[in-house]
């Protein structure tokens, strides 16, 4: 795990970034300890740019040979740039899930919304007890 | 995870080996150990070990065996040679599948025979309970006729050995011979190595993967130390361990129906394409006469097996479309490691079930297009079958 990343309880990373203009941009992804329990994927649909997306409500799903799992947007705002680069190579997203493994880029439309997000500790913890 | 789910005797090697264990019918299972494309192809090109300790095994022996079994299943057991085994079907009155079963033909160490029935874990205790109603003592004691029965289903562990190494693999460890025991044939072995304490096994040449293989039921108390050291014996010819992830998208692409899924009490033999496991002459077994009458009529939905164009994978419940009308319903489905696409099995109405035909699945909202193949999605290349 990186330092300075939010968490979402549903296992997704965010990389909040000012924007030069104004405003924040989030990047999104799936934390290595979800791709550890998830496996086997073999699919990623993501949003196209221009879509609305509202915390904690799916903005795209990810399947593994077993079983398909929405991927949640942590924050409120618009996508600005989805990563379908990644669908080709789903068996490497692990190798690297902080930084190549990005999903989407969010222009956030609300960042009150952030302070519900957890902190890396706060993650962990969650993790450690989801393991039992 | 539950506390109140049951251990097979490899609960605790699981464990130790990063197996994810899931609760299946109840009984704590391993789902995968590292990677379930990995499992499975390790199974297609070389062997692989599943514990399949949850799955029921109910033995019968006496002079009243045979014909209990007989007016029980849908398949002929009275003329079950020594050493053979078929895939059988209980049905209930109506006709529905009860489970779909194997039945087998050994000598004990004694060289007395017995019966041997091997019935889905998930429904280990409606045929516990179907037999029980079915066998009440007076019969049981018949003189001549006598009929005992166990259900030995938590003395003995079992383990699936599939692949094609798997003679390679199980050969040193049992005192018959592999190589010439035939499919769906089975013998009481001697266990060779010193773990087994001179126990013996009842080894099948039988699987659920689509590959050469066998199935060993062998005493609990012995069974980690066997599989441990198949499993360091087996290390040069690559075998690992398989979990229940595997087990069900090996069996999917040999189109090998799963009660649950493509079996339930709702669904009858010739829906499910499985006429061939119903003797419908001698022997009165329950249901017979619903079959009789079914037999005669046109059925409404047919098996099928799907590939899909896209990578999303139909699921159990999802919509089969011809245009904007529902045909039918998927029963599994899956990516298929083998493929590398994603497959699935379901029911659909006969006129909508030729190879080749084009439909589609309502995956979660999306209509994604499907084609009509037949089954199975996959068939190992048989010895001498390739000149």
């Amino acid at each position: 795990m990186s330092d300075k990343l939010l968490y979402a309880k549903t296992h997704e990373w965010v990389r909040v970034e000012s924007d030069p203009a104004g405003g924040k941009t989030a990047t999104v992804g799936l934390t290595a300890f979800a791709l550890e329990m998830l496996t086997d994927l073999v699919h990623v649909e993501l949003p196209k740019v221009g879509t609305r997306v509202t915390a904690s409500q799916p903005f795209g799903e990810i399947e593994s040979v077993k079983a398909v799992s929405d991927l949640y947007s942590p924050v409120d705002g618009e996508v600005t740039a989805a990563n379908t680069a990644i669908a080709d190579k789903l068996e490497h997203l692990a190798d690297d899930p902080y930084n190549a493994g990005w999903f989407i880029k969010i222009k956030i439309s609300n960042e009150a919304g952030l302070a519900k997000l957890l902190d890396e500790a706060a993650y962990k913890k969650q993790c450690e007890e989801e393991q039992h | 995870m539950d506390a109140q789910l049951r251990h097979t005797p490899l609960y605790d090697w699981h464990v130790a080996h990063g197996g994810r264990m899931v609760d299946f019918a109840g009984w704590a299972m391993p789902v995968q150990y590292t990677s379930i494309i990995e499992e499975h192809l390790a199974i297609r090109s070389a062997v692989g070990m599943a514990d399949i300790s949850h799955m029921g095994r109910l033995r019968f022996e006496g002079p009243g065996a045979a014909v209990f079994l007989a007016e029980l299943l849908t398949r002929r057991v009275a003329d079950l040679e020594l050493g053979q085994i078929r895939y059988s079907l209980v049905t209930n009155d109506a006709g529905g599948i009860l489970d779909d079963v194997l039945v087998g033909y050994y000598h004990n160490s004694h060289g007395q025979p017995f019966f041997m029935l091997v019935v889905n874990a998930s429904n280990r205790k409606k045929i516990v309970d179907w037999v029980a109603g079915h066998l009440p003592k007076a019969r049981a004691e018949q003189p001549g006729q006598e009929i005992v029965w166990t259900d030995v289903s938590r003395l003995w562990a079992m383990f699936a050995v599939q692949g094609p190494k798997s003679v390679e693999l199980v050969q040193p460890f049992v005192e018959v011979d592999l190589q010439s025991m035939r499919y769906y044939r089975g013998e009481q072995s001697l266990i060779l190595h010193p773990a087994a304490e001179r126990q013996g096994c009842i080894i099948s040449r039988t699987g659920y993967t689509g590959e050469d293989g066998f199935e060993i039921s062998l005493g609990a108390t012995i069974a980690q130390g066997v599989w441990e050291a198949m499993m360091e014996e087996g290390q040069p010819l690559g075998v690992v361990p398989a979990g229940l992830g595997a087990r069900d998208t090996l069996r999917l692409e040999a189109g090998m129906p799963l009660y649950g899924h493509e079996l339930s009490e709702e669904i009858d033999p010739f829906r499910a394409g499985l006429g061939f496991a119903c003797h419908l002459v001698g022997y009165d077994f329950p249901g017979r006469d619903a079959l009789l009458r079914m037999q005669k009529e046109p059925v409404k939905l047919v098996c099928i097996g799907l590939e899909m164009s896209g990578k999303r994978a139909a699921r159990q419940g999802s919509a089969i479309m011809a245009g904007q009308q529902k045909v039918g319903e998927v029963t599994s489905g899956s990516y298929s490691p083998t493929l590398g696409k994603a497959i699935a099995m379901g029911y659909v109405a006969p006129a909508f079930a030729k190879p080749g035909a084009e439909l589609h699945v309502d995956v979660r909202g999306s209509q994604e297009p499907a084609r009509v193949v037949e089954l199975p999605f996959y068939s190992r290349k048989k010895k001498g079958a390739q000149k």
